[in-house]
């Protein structure tokens, strides 16, 4: 096996590139890959750790954070065609009805 | 070899990962955002995880990725494929991610021993996550199929035209 700090340089990296497109970008559905991005380096971190331990526990979590993955990914478009229906745009500036 | 095999995986996800932030055209973003998630299951198959290598091609390429491209179609416009970029303060943004990312660099850097061991893994990984999954984690499963058929409810009936 790889030294673990490759896969944990790897998935600071990827989870970094997780948090610009949340913050830099303004499109909703580019947040939410991102968004995937960053849960994805996680899953990254967990499954090299349980390699190192030889523990299986860490897979296990992979699966519930997949679980969770997907519940938000079809609730959050759910969410977006709804705000599309009614706002005819995507932008999350837009976004601003609970705005105070 | 496996040194290798994992750069090329890992510039495959990283690559991927850029271009989903980076484009301008949210098809783009979409389909190399299969790259990425393919190079992960690349990454996690090296990592003996076989098991979730698949699920992660099943899940994440074949159901998440599917979702995402009805999302963009079902909400783009002739106009808004291509996003507009507006002058946004893109310097606070570009900051903060890096100054995590240095954070997490010096969080690694600074534990000296990860103890890298040569131990060979779990060799079976299928039949010990099954026994896992319905003894000790049980009722994490079962709490976990409420959630997704409350997610599968809650995103039917939000969706949903209100003028019927």
């Amino acid at each position: 096996m790889l030294p673990i700090e490759y896969y944990l340089w790897f998935a600071a990296a990827l989870f970094a590139i997780g948090v610009a497109g949340v913050l830099l970008r303004r499109n909703v559905i580019i947040v939410f890959m991102s968004i995937e991005l960053m849960l994805n380096a996680v899953n990254v971190t967990f499954i090299a750790f349980s390699r190192q331990m030889n523990n299986i526990d860490g897979q296990i979590f992979v699966f519930f954070v997949m679980t969770l993955a997907a519940a938000e990914v079809a609730v959050g478009l759910a969410i977006i065609v709804a705000m599309y229906r009614n706002k005819k745009s995507i932008n999350v500036q837009d976004m601003n009805l609970l705005k105070w | 070899m496996e040194s290798f095999v994992f750069y090329i995986f890992a510039f495959m996800v990283v690559a991927g990962g850029w271009v989903v932030i980076y484009s301008n055209n949210l098809i783009y973003s979409a389909f190399s955002l299969l790259f990425t998630f393919v190079g992960l299951a690349g990454l996690y198959g090296l990592l003996m995880a076989d098991f979730i290598a698949a699920t992660q091609i099943l899940i994440y390429a074949g159901g998440v990725l599917i979702l995402l491209l009805f999302g963009i179609m079902l909400t783009a416009r002739k106009t808004s494929i291509e996003i507009t970029q507006s002058n946004l303060p893109r310097l606070p943004g570009a900051i903060i991610s890096s100054l995590i990312f240095l954070l997490l660099m010096v969080v690694i850097f600074s534990e000296p021993n990860w103890n890298s061991a040569t131990n060979p893994g779990v060799k079976e990984t299928v039949p010990v996550i099954g026994k896992l999954l319905m003894t000790k984690y049980l009722i994490p499963f079962e709490l976990a199929s409420i959630l997704l058929l409350a997610a599968l409810i809650g995103s039917v009936f939000i969706a949903r035209r209100e003028d019927s």
